[in-house]
C-alpha cells in the first residue's frame, strides 16, 4: 500500500523565538528553520513500514511556501520516494491543511496516512484528527507503535495515565508520539539522489480549497516575564525557604 | 447569551478535575450544558449535575462510547451541537483527540488550548512552546476549544443542581475498536493536579537512582514525581510522567527541578508554576532564569541533605 506523510517546514526546535516589537508575529527573518519533528517521526516510521514490504511507495507533502521545498527535499533523501508541494505563501490553518491534504489522499489513495502529532510552532494539534474526520476514515493519535496487521493497523497510543491499543480498519489515519521512533539522518550520497526524486508543485485552488483564515490573529505578545530569583548557599538556607512557603 | 456545551472527562464513575477547569472558561461565554458520554454513566451524570454552573446535563449512553473512540463520539457531539454555539473541553490527551475531528465535522477552526477569554469569540493561547502568547479571534458560526486546565480555577464540583437529560443518536462507526490499556498504577497525586512536583532530568543517571534520589523527596513532600524528556527517553520513568511541551502542561505551586538544565521544550510545560526551585551543578543551565530559588551543587549529595532535613 501507499503510504502519504505530511511535513512542515518551522523554526528549528532549538532557536528561541522572538516576538515582533509590533506584536504582529514572531521573527522568522533569518531564524534557521527545520522539518517539525514529529514529522521527522513520520517519515521514519513510513521508510520503516517500506523496509519491512508493508508499504509500497512513500508521497511526502507539504503546504507552506517556495522553500518547503527544502523540507520535501529532506523527506526524500531520508527515503521518500516522490514529493508534492501545495505552495502559497499564506498562514495556512490546520482545517486548510488538513482539506488539502484530504484533496491530495483522494488522489493518490493511500492506505495510511501519517503526519506528526503537532506542529512546534502553532502547537494545535489538529491535523491529523481533521484529515481522518473529512476522510470519514478512523484515527490513530500520539502513536507510540504501529503494527499492519492484513487490513488493519493496531496502534498503541500515549495518553495521559499510561497507554491505550485500538485497531483501525485501513485506510487509517496515525498522528506520531515523540517516542515512535528514532529518525534516522540523511547521508550525503541520499541527499544528492534525492535532487533527482520527483517533486510535483500544486496550489491549494487545485484541490478546491480556500485557505482564508478562520482566526484572526489580533495580536501575538511575550509571555509575562518571571521575576528575577535568588540563589540560596545551602540545605539549611532551601529548608528555610521550603517552610516560608508552607511546603516543609 | 451562548449556549455552550462542555465535554465532562471521566473515567466510568468520577468527575476528571480537568473538567471543572473547562466549566470555569466555558461559563465566561454563556450558559453551560454538560455532556456526559460513556457505556453505564448514570454516576457520572449525577456527580455532572452537581458541578456549580452546569444547568443542564446531556447523558448519551452508549456502548458504542465505552471506550471514548474518536470515531463514535465525534458524530454524535458533532450532532448534539447542533443546538449549541459553542464546544469546550479540557486540553487533555482524550479531548485533543476527539475536538478537532469535531470541529472538522462542523467544518470550523479549532482553538486549542486557550489560557484566557477576551471576549465572545477572542481568546489568548500560547504558540511557539509558549515562547509567545496569540490573541485569536474566530470568525465562525460555531466555536470549538479545548481548555489549558492550569489556566483556570476549577468550578465547584458541588453546589449545582442540573437537570439530566438523556440524549440518543449514538451509533458503532465499525472503523475503530479498543484492545486494551496500561495504565500506570500510582499513589502519588496526579501530575497535573498536585500542588507540589518533585521532577528529575538526565543527571540522575538511571532508573534505581532515580528513584533513590528523588521518590524519598517526594514522598516527604507529598508531592507528584515528573521528569524531563531526557529522563523519560533514557528509561528512568515512564512516558506519562513528562512535563513539557509534548508532555503535560504543569503548575503547581511549587515545582522542584532536579537535574534538570532548563531547555524551551520543558519550560514550555511548567514555567507557569507559582514557585520554582532548581537544584543543578551548573551555575548556567537556563533553569536557573526562571527558578525563584536556585541551589548550585551536586544533587546526590544536596537531595539526600535536603530529604533529611525535612
Amino acid at each position: 500500500m501507499k503510504a502519504l506523510v505530511t511535513v512542515k517546514r518551522v523554526i528549528d526546535y532549538n532557536v528561541k523565538p522572538r516576538v515582533k516589537a509590533d506584536g504582529t508575529g514572531v521573527d522568522l527573518a533569518n531564524v534557521k528553520m527545520s522539518m517539525n519533528p514529529f514529522d521527522e517521526i513520520a517519515v521514519e516510521e513510513a521508510i520503516r513500514l517500506k523496509e519491512k514490504g508493508v508499504v509500497t511507495e512513500i508521497v511526502a507533502v507539504s503546504v507552506g511556501p517556495a522553500k518547503a521545498q527544502e523540507t520535501l527535499r529532506t523527506a526524500l533523501a531520508m527515503g521518500a520516494d516522490r514529493a508534492i508541494l501545495v505552495q502559497t505563501d499564506d498562514e495556512v490553518e490546520p482545517l486548510a491543511v488538513a482539506k488539502i491534504v484530504k484533496g491530495v489522499a483522494d488522489e493518490e489513495q493511500p492506505g495510511l496516512i501519517i503526519t506528526g502529532k503537532q506542529a512546534i510552532d502553532d502547537d494545535s494539534n489538529q491535523v491529523g484528527q481533521m484529515v481522518a474526520a473529512l476522510l470519514g476514515r478512523p484515527q490513530g493519535t500520539f502513536a507510540n507503535e504501529i503494527t499492519v496487521e492484513g487490513d488493519s493497523v493496531v496502534v498503541k497510543r500515549e495518553i495521559d495515565g499510561g497507554l491505550e491499543t485500538v485497531k483501525l480498519a485501513l485506510p487509517a489515519v496515525v498522528t506520531t508520539d515523540l517516542r515512535l521512533n528514532e529518525p534516522r539522518y540523511a547521508s550525503l550520497p541520499n541527499i544528492m539522489k534525492a535532487k533527482s526524486k520527483p517533486l510535483a508543485t500544486k496550489a491549494p485552488a487545485d484541490y478546491g480549497v480556500d485557505t482564508a483564515p478562520r482566526l484572526k490573529t489580533l495580536k501575538v505578545s511575550e509571555p509575562p516575564v518571571r521575576s528575577a530569583g535568588i540563589k540560596v548557599a545551602d540545605v539549611d538556607a532551601l529548608v528555610a525557604k521550603l517552610k516560608e512557603l508552607g511546603v516543609a | 447569551m451562548a449556549n455552550v456545551l462542555v465535554w465532562v472527562e471521566h473515567d466510568g464513575s468520577a468527575v476528571k478535575d480537568a473538567t471543572l477547569a473547562a466549566v470555569t472558561a466555558a461559563a465566561k461565554l454563556g450558559d453551560v450544558t454538560a455532556l456526559v458520554a460513556g457505556s453505564g454513566v448514570d454516576g457520572v451524570a449525577a456527580a455532572a449535575a452537581q458541578i456549580e454552573g452546569v444547568s443542564k446535563v446531556l447523558k448519551a449512553d452508549d456502548a458504542s462510547l465505552a471506550n471514548g473512540l474518536a470515531e463514535n463520539v465525534a458524530p454524535l457531539i458533532a450532532s448534539v451541537m447542533a443546538g449549541y454555539d459553542a464546544f469546550v473541553a479540557a486540553a487533555t490527551t482524550t479531548a485533543k483527540n476527539v475536538a478537532p475531528r469535531v470541529a472538522a465535522l462542523l467544518d470550523v477552526a479549532q482553538v486549542s488550548e486557550i489560557l484566557s477569554v477576551e471576549g465572545p469569540k477572542t481568546f489568548t493561547r500560547p504558540i511557539y512552546a509558549g515562547n509567545a502568547i496569540a490573541t485569536v479571534e474566530s470568525s465562525d458560526a460555531k466555536l470549538v476549544v479545548t481548555v489549558r486546565g492550569t489556566a483556570f480555577a476549577k468550578a465547584n464540583a458541588t453546589g449545582g443542581s442540573a437537570a439530566v437529560e438523556a440524549v440518543s443518536g449514538a451509533a458503532e462507526s465499525g472503523l475503530s475498536s479498543f484492545v486494551g490499556s496500561e495504565i500506570a498504577k500510582s499513589e502519588r497525586p496526579e501530575l497535573t493536579s498536585a500542588k507540589i512536583i518533585v521532577s528529575g532530568g538526565r543527571a540522575l543517571k538511571d532508573a534505581a537512582t532515580f528513584e533513590a534520589t528523588i521518590t524519598p523527596l517526594a514522598d516527604k513532600l507529598g508531592a507528584a514525581i515528573g521528569a524531563s524528556r531526557a529522563a523519560v527517553d533514557a528509561g528512568f520513568v515512564p512516558n506519562d510522567y513528562q512535563v513539557g511541551q509534548t508532555g503535560k502542561i504543569v503548575a503547581p505551586e511549587v515545582y522542584l527541578a532536579v537535574g534538570i538544565s532548563g531547555a524551551i521544550q520543558h519550560l514550555a510545560g511548567m514555567k507557569d508554576s507559582k514557585t520554582i526551585i532548581a537544584i543543578n551543578k551548573d551555575e548556567d543551565a537556563p533553569i536557573f532564569q526562571v527558578a525563584d530559588i536556585g541551589l548550585v551543587g551536586d544533587l546526590f549529595t544536596l537531595v539526600p541533605e535536603l530529604t533529611g532535613k525535612l
